[in-house]
């Protein structure tokens, strides 16, 4: 084997590594954001936490009303950090990646973001509230393992007074 | 005493609002409309002689779940006109909230889809709020005497027709067809809020 040959041969394979790792390196970064979930999981999320206040809001990238209230969202998230704001996207899975750009071009906290996948609605519904139609906007605050429900859109400033 | 009896009524004043304000229950009787239909003519319940029944589907233009079912709402007024249980599609969505649910979009829909059914504007949003439709598609089967046996979706899988194993509202006519008691009377689903006038 010539030494140009064997040259030709590492560079190769140090290409091909490199070019794996970044596929990783994307796919990780999908991983990051949003997390496609199940009902399980969503019961889980629902759960609470002791300490912490949570926001649930139940959006979709096609609902007109959704999208008007999430500056709002954003707003109350930054203002309250230890306030857990998480956005619960109706969206099919298939238009995850859709969903996804679209909650960060607009600012929501991507530790937060989730596609539940389970179209099954009556199945789950109840389990969030009792009192939703289904219809959306919705949004689930959980104050001490308390649950407040509001099937409504939000406007400037009615999130943070829920929230004091 | 007289303050007793001001608070029971101020209480049964509070109970009759909230009441009428819920809308129906399965059990109650529907009331009848007379709304304009895409072809310029009002239609109402009375005017279908005969009628077994009634699929009163709350539905628009403008909402991406009401068009993905707009398929199956066309097979479910194909299935049962014929035996008796039309579909009257009534649109409750107020065209200044949403210009693309008005009564003129609502003529452009109609004839795209070939709708075989009526599709009703409910432009004063009175019959939304009598029956106590919240989203749509939003579904209330009646029978024969107009009472309301099915409240809610029309099965359960909202992105495909050949996936849905629960068929509600075929369901809910196939009972009172054959005179039986429907199986499943109230469902959710997840669906666009209604654009109610301000």
């Amino acid at each position: 084997m010539s030494r140009y040959q064997s040259i030709m041969k590492k560079s190769t394979f140090l290409f091909i590594l490199l070019f794996i790792s970044t596929l990783n390196l994307q796919l990780f970064a999908q991983r990051a954001e949003m997390k496609i979930i199940r009902v399980p999981e969503l019961e889980d999320i629902m759960e609470g936490s002791d300490d912490k206040i949570q926001v649930i809001n139940f959006w979709a990238t096609w609902c007109k009303p959704c999208i008007k209230e999430l500056p709002y969202f954003v707003k109350a998230q930054n203002k309250f950090p230890d306030v857990e704001f998480i956005y619960m996207s109706i969206d099919f899975s298939e238009n995850a990646a859709k969903a996804e750009k679209f909650a960060i071009k607009k600012g929501l906290n991507p530790e937060g973001l989730y596609l539940i996948d389970d179209v099954d609605y009556n199945s789950w519904i109840d389990k969030v509230s009792p009192e939703w139609s289904g219809a959306i906007p919705a949004t689930l605050i959980i104050k001490n393992g308390k649950k407040y429900f509001y099937e409504k859109e939000f406007h400037e400033g009615e999130l943070e007074d829920l929230i004091q | 005493m007289k303050k007793l009896i001001a608070l029971s009524f101020v209480l049964l004043a509070l109970v009759a609002f909230s009441f009428k304000n819920g809308g129906y229950d399965v059990g109650d009787k529907a009331t009848d409309f007379s709304l304009k239909n895409v072809d310029g003519k009002m239609v109402s319940m009375e005017s279908f002689e005969d009628a077994k029944g009634f699929m009163i589907v709350f539905t628009c233009n403008s909402c991406p779940y009401s068009v993905l079912y707009e398929d199956r709402i066309i097979e479910l007024h194909e299935k049962y006109a014929a035996k008796g249980v039309p579909v009257i599609a009534i649109n409750p969505n107020d065209d200044e909230k949403s210009p693309k649910d008005s009564f003129d979009k609502m003529k452009v829909r109609a004839k795209e889809k070939e709708f075989p059914f009526s599709y009703v504007y409910d432009e004063t949003q009175e019959i939304t709020k009598a029956y106590g439709a919240t989203n749509t598609p939003h579904v209330y089967v009646l029978d024969a005497d107009r009472n309301v046996r099915y409240i809610g979706a029309i099965d359960n899988n909202t992105k495909s027709a050949a996936a849905a194993d629960k068929k509600y509202v075929e369901d809910a006519v196939d009972a009172i067809l054959n005179g039986e008691e429907v199986p499943e009377k109230k469902t959710k689903a997840i669906g666009c809020t209604i654009k109610w006038a301000s």
